[in-house]
């Protein structure tokens, strides 16, 4: 139907308070013609599975910068899996050491975005992932 | 997507499942063909819930007053479904939904249910949609549903067609008095609400709602809605039948919680004298007639 739009969770997990780079990709998500719902900062892992539960979305992205992240994305999979939202696209952004990329992806993270990565990667991704998924 | 039956999505729904009703509302967003067959089978569940719109220019406060509302009604044991919608960009057909940044107190609520709508290019202030998804709420069981307008400006008056009860929010600094008596949005008020009442000018912004609404009385239904459809009332001779609710002027501070138990006791009287005076009846009756012509004109000319 050509009414659907892809529908895209961002949020800021743990305690860092810097959202400009969240905001940038709701943005840029929003430019390419997605419907980007932002939860804003400091919410957590419960909080973020059932807004995407709520909102029946393709795709969480979570920003972050904390270094938290081995802690944070074992818990938001768990959760999804609790809720059966496996067939949700995780994706991560913020400042992920490039040791850490690949452990992120065994856990079950469909892609890691680094700084300097262009937006429209991260849309033309999301976009190929969930109309082939 | 997964292969969920209709059926299914409907059983879930009727059972009070957030999963089905999630996904059933996407369905009902995107109008797929089953969503038509899913709205007629949940129908008969309809009716139930106290529908009440909140609408009001940009930045006066209303998600935060939903995110208060609701916490008040919570408090007395009603569970509340939420609708918020956001606008559409006009060049991407995307958009950004940030209602849920102001209502992260009702997280981890099983009695709340939030859903952010873009308005997908519908004027009017909600989304050609959002009916049928507050219906979807409705038939879900939820006591009261919320529904929070996009920032509007004064003409988008959509919500008073369906909604029980409108509350406009206003703040301190937004208009002269002239702003209150032109037409439109404060004319759609069943409540008045000054949010940010701690601010300087609260008390020019009541003294100008309060004498908008003494220059006269509303109509009882024609004031709700942009085009009349047939007379207000064949037997009356076209004299204009007047809707004498005394529309409370309110002041709270949403951040603060302040105020908003008058909100709610407001938004049960409004029900109440609904019921009393027959106004709900023919409210119901024009706006499924508004609804029958909007979908006719639809299939009609874009179909």
């Amino acid at each position: 139907m050509a009414d659907e739009k892809i529908r895209v969770l961002i949020a800021k997990p743990g305690l860092d308070g810097h959202d400009r780079g969240a905001k940038v990709i709701a943005r840029a998500l929003r430019d390419s013609g997605m419907e980007v719902i932002y939860t804003g900062l400091r919410q957590t892992p419960e909080m973020i599975v059932e807004a995407a539960l709520q909102e029946d979305v393709h795709v969480i992205g979570l920003s972050i910068l904390s270094g938290a992240h081995l802690a944070l994305v074992p818990r938001v999979k768990e959760l999804m899996a609790a809720e059966g939202l496996d067939d949700v696209l995780l994706l991560v952004g913020g400042i992920i050491p490039d040791d850490d990329i690949a452990r992120l992806k065994e856990m079950g993270v469909s892609s890691v975005f680094g700084p300097g990565t262009p937006t429209d990667a991260i849309a033309q991704h999301i976009k190929s992932t969930v109309q082939s998924g | 997507m997964t292969s969920d039956t209709t059926q299914a999505l409907i059983d879930g729904v009727l059972a009070g499942q957030r999963r089905s009703l999630a996904r059933l509302i996407t369905r009902v967003e995107n109008r797929t063909p089953d969503a038509a067959d899913a709205l007629a089978a949940l129908y008969p569940h309809t009716g139930r819930a106290n529908l009440v719109g909140i609408t009001g220019a940009p930045g006066t406060g209303k998600s935060t007053r939903v995110n208060a509302l609701a916490q008040t009604l919570r408090r007395q044991d009603h569970t509340v479904g939420i609708v918020a919608v956001d606008p559409t960009s006009p060049f991407s057909g995307g958009a950004v939904l940030g209602d849920r940044i102001r209502m992260s107190d009702l997280s981890g609520d099983p009695g709340v249910f939030i859903r952010s709508m873009a308005n997908r290019g519908s004027l009017g202030g909600l989304a050609a949609t959002t009916g049928d998804v507050v219906r979807v709420l409705d038939a879900g069981g939820f006591d009261y549903v919320l529904v929070e307008t996009v920032g509007a400006g004064q003409s988008e008056v959509d919500i008073a067609r369906m909604a029980t009860t409108t509350i406009v929010v206003d703040a301190p600094g937004l208009g002269d008095d002239v702003q209150a008596i032109k037409a439109g949005i404060l004319e759609i008020a069943d409540i008045l609400v000054v949010n940010k009442a701690d601010r300087p000018g609260v008390q020019n912004t009541v003294r100008a709602l309060r004498a908008m609404l003494e220059l006269g009385h509303r109509l009882r239904t024609a004031g709700h809605h942009g085009y009349q459809l047939v007379p207000p009332d064949e037997s009356a001779d076209n004299e204009p039948v007047y809707d004498f609710w005394q529309v409370p002027i309110l002041q709270t501070v949403a951040t603060e919680h302040t105020g908003l138990d008058a909100v709610v006791d407001a938004i049960a009287q409004h029900r109440e004298h609904l019921h009393e005076s027959g106004i709900m009846a023919e409210r119901t009756r024009q706006r499924v007639e508004a609804e029958l012509v909007a979908r006719l004109r639809e299939e009609l000319l874009f179909g």
